[in-house]
């Protein structure tokens, strides 16, 4: 997108601001308002959520919670009558559509699962990645530039044209459906960017503090550790807020390698689907709560990663 | 503290050659200075002394030790880098114990330590401040802190006043000095700024294209540059060169310069016929209508005592440095007296300088 600038290079002129301006509203409301659909129908009665018009204006309820969080079965009324008041809010609200709770669903240990996945493969690739990127920062790697191409060029195909044969390794190796399985395989996928990104940052590092630290008496690995890895923490944190995004959001690969014990909240939301109607609130209630990790995460280093995007933009 | 020696150091970057050769001992106690342009490979033999560069051949021996090899680690040596490197993660009591926490000495001791070396540099009150809000000469004291906390064999400083606006300069380079004479530690230290090196050092070597073209203390060097190189680097305005051919005999008091006689110091070897140079300090011409030597008024800087005037002589362009009384018109001849005792010759084909009467008293000088 380039905007004319008339009178100065520097500062953009005031037509220029607005039409910047409303492309960002724009594209905000194009963003937002999914989001705040999906938000919306979480609070919905089943009815509410599949009614024609839609509605903007309703009662709320938190029936797709309650669904989310249960599995329920279809009784008569004369059954349910029989079984004595209602013991929770959700019991007495399922009794209303003639139905019991009959346990707990899967959403709680899949969504355990996907952190457990998530934060495990962030913190595999972050480690890896900045111990490499300081190594191609700072030593003469052989065909340091062929190996860089190389790791980057693991993210260049779609993730489904390796999946076959990720999927046969894995049932030889016994790593199907399991979290550690997981883990390694968004590690490896992860890494890539992560040696990248922050390869970037540790350039950005003079040498001079480590040659300091190593003059003054600590060994290299001393010295990357108190004088390098503190000043590479907002890069750190860029990274893995890209890396656990990644991890998160990932659906093809959880939803080919893990259907049981492993299972992603990814691949696991969509099968909602099925239990007993078309229940949008529960599928809306499980992605509202799947959103809530990632978006806290980002609030909180919403800087770092705006650092993230820009860097190299801006030099010193 | 210990003396630094350097043997044949040699250092080899693919085909570039970047230090050539180098001998010199930094005596135990002396503050000795590289001089030179940039990129004559003076900051790559202070990195291989650090450690921090290994060197493709030759020696180097602290304190009579062959470290060579040694990592930076083990040499107990402390650097001063040009931009300081002081850890913005750390305020300045952190960054000057640093080096201590890595002995493993008991924070109690690092305390006392810290606060001793920092009332000696006068940065007590700066302890619990950051480093990033520190003005540059601070940041300077606060980087000599942490280099002279450890009380390591000697120090080494890399261009540390080349961030420095003009001002803190003058400060430093006589704190500096002021620092040396109460601690007598060695010290390296490289720049190419010869007014520093004028100023500070004991000794000094001029480098150039990786080769030590001059060691010697800045009165030799000045007085009697080695070569024309150094002639030319060090002096403001630098030294003015008046060709003339032919051979010189041994003993030739006498050469002739554009038709004028002029007397030298006393030649004490023979020269081939070759291209040679007379080397003029600005401040060794006076005018003088009755020299044979002429020229015309070019144009003058004013400079308050005194004034660098200009000359236009047949060969170029020279100038001289005499007091601001004088008044001289653009375009005006004038006549050139030289002062003939500090004259220098060179030969200009290798560009070394001739061995006159002015070294002898410079061999007395040293030996006397």
């Amino acid at each position: 997108m380039s905007l004319t600038t008339a009178h100065s290079v520097v500062a953009p002129s005031s037509n220029s601001k607005r039409i910047a301006g409303a492309l960002v509203v724009g594209y905000a409301l194009i963003s937002i308002v999914p989001l705040l659909w999906i938000f919306a129908t979480s609070f919905k009665t089943p009815p509410d959520s599949i009614a024609y018009p839609p509605k903007i204006v309703f009662q709320p309820s938190i029936e797709g919670y309650c669904n989310l969080f249960t599995t329920r079965t279809r009784q008569t009324p004369e059954y349910i009558n029989s079984l004595g008041p209602a013991t929770g809010f959700c019991d007495q609200t399922v009794r209303k559509r003639n139905m019991v709770i009959a346990g707990q669903s899967n959403f709680l240990p899949r969504f355990v699962n996907s952190l457990i996945i998530a934060f495990g493969s962030t913190f595999c690739a972050v480690f890896l990645g900045t111990l490499s990127a300081y190594g191609f920062s700072r030593f003469k790697v052989p065909l340091a530039d062929d190996l860089l191409f190389f790791i980057l060029s693991t993210r260049m195909m779609p993730p489904i044209a390796v999946a076959i044969p990720i999927y046969l390794m894995y049932r030889e190796l016994g790593l199907s459906d399991t979290a550690l399985g997981m883990i390694l395989l968004y590690t490896a996928v992860n890494v890539s960017l992560a040696v990248w990104l922050l390869k970037g940052f540790i350039d950005e590092i003079p040498r001079e503090y480590e040659e300091a630290a190593m003059i003054d008496g600590y060994t290299r690995l001393q010295a990357f550790w108190r004088t390098v890895l503190p000043q590479a923490t907002t890069g750190i944190a860029a990274t893995a807020i890209f890396c656990l995004i990644f991890a998160w959001n990932e659906y093809a690969f959880a939803a080919l390698l893990t259907s049981g014990t492993a299972q992603t909240a990814p691949p696991f939301i969509p099968t909602i689907i099925g239990e007993g109607g078309q229940d949008w609130p529960a599928v809306a209630a499980g992605t509202t709560i799947f959103l809530v990790p990632i978006l806290v995460f980002t609030i909180l280093l919403r800087k770092q990663l705006l650092r993230g995007i820009t860097f190299g933009a801006v030099r010193k | 503290m210990a003396e630094i020696r350097v043997q044949n150091l040699r250092k080899a970057f693919g085909d570039f050659v970047a230090v050539q050769d180098s001998n010199f001992v930094v005596e135990d106690g002396e503050f000795f200075v590289m001089l030179g342009p940039s990129g004559c490979g003076k900051t790559t033999t202070l990195r291989m002394i650090a450690g921090l560069e290994l060197p493709t051949g030759g020696k180097i021996l602290l304190g009579g030790e062959d470290v060579t090899m040694r990592r930076a680690r083990e040499r107990d040596i402390a650097f001063v880098f040009q931009l300081f490197a002081l850890y913005p993660h750390m305020n300045v009591r952190k960054n000057i114990g640093f080096p201590l926490l890595a002995q493993g000495m008991a924070s109690a001791e690092i305390r006392t330590r810290v606060e001793e070396t920092a009332k000696l540099l006068r940065i007590d009150h700066l302890l619990d401040k950051s480093v990033s809000g520190l003005a540059g000469g601070d940041r300077q004291r606060v980087a000599l802190g942490r280099a002279i906390v450890r009380r390591p064999k000697c120090f080494l400083m890399d261009e540390p006043l080349g961030t420095l606006d003009t001002e803190f300069r003058d400060l430093m380079v006589h704190e500096l000095r002021e620092l040396h004479n109460r601690i007598h530690a060695t010290t390296v230290y490289v720049t190419h700024d010869q007014m520093e090196a004028m100023s500070m050092a004991d000794k000094i070597a001029v480098m150039n294209h990786g080769v030590i073209e001059q060691f010697g203390s800045p009165r030799e060097i000045y007085d009697r540059p080695a070569t024309m190189f150094v002639a030319d680097f060090i002096g403001s305005p630098p030294m003015n060169f008046l060709r003339f051919g032919g051979g010189l005999p041994r003993g030739a008091k006498e050469i002739v310069v554009q038709g004028a006689k002029v007397t030298v110091p006393e030649v004490r070897e023979d020269v081939a016929a070759a291209d040679m140079a007379l080397g003029i300090r600005p401040e060794h011409i006076r005018f003088d209508d009755t020299s044979k030597l002429r020229g015309a008024i070019y144009g003058t800087e004013y400079l308050g005592t005194t004034q660098i005037v200009a000359v236009e002589t047949a060969d170029g362009i020279i100038k001289a440095r005499v007091p601001a009384g004088i008044h001289l018109a653009p375009g005006e001849p004038v006549g050139l007296a030289l002062s003939s005792a500090r004259l220098s010759l060179f030969e200009k084909g290798t560009g070394r300088a001739v061995k006159t009467a002015m070294h002898d008293q410079a061999a007395e000088a040293r030996h006397g």
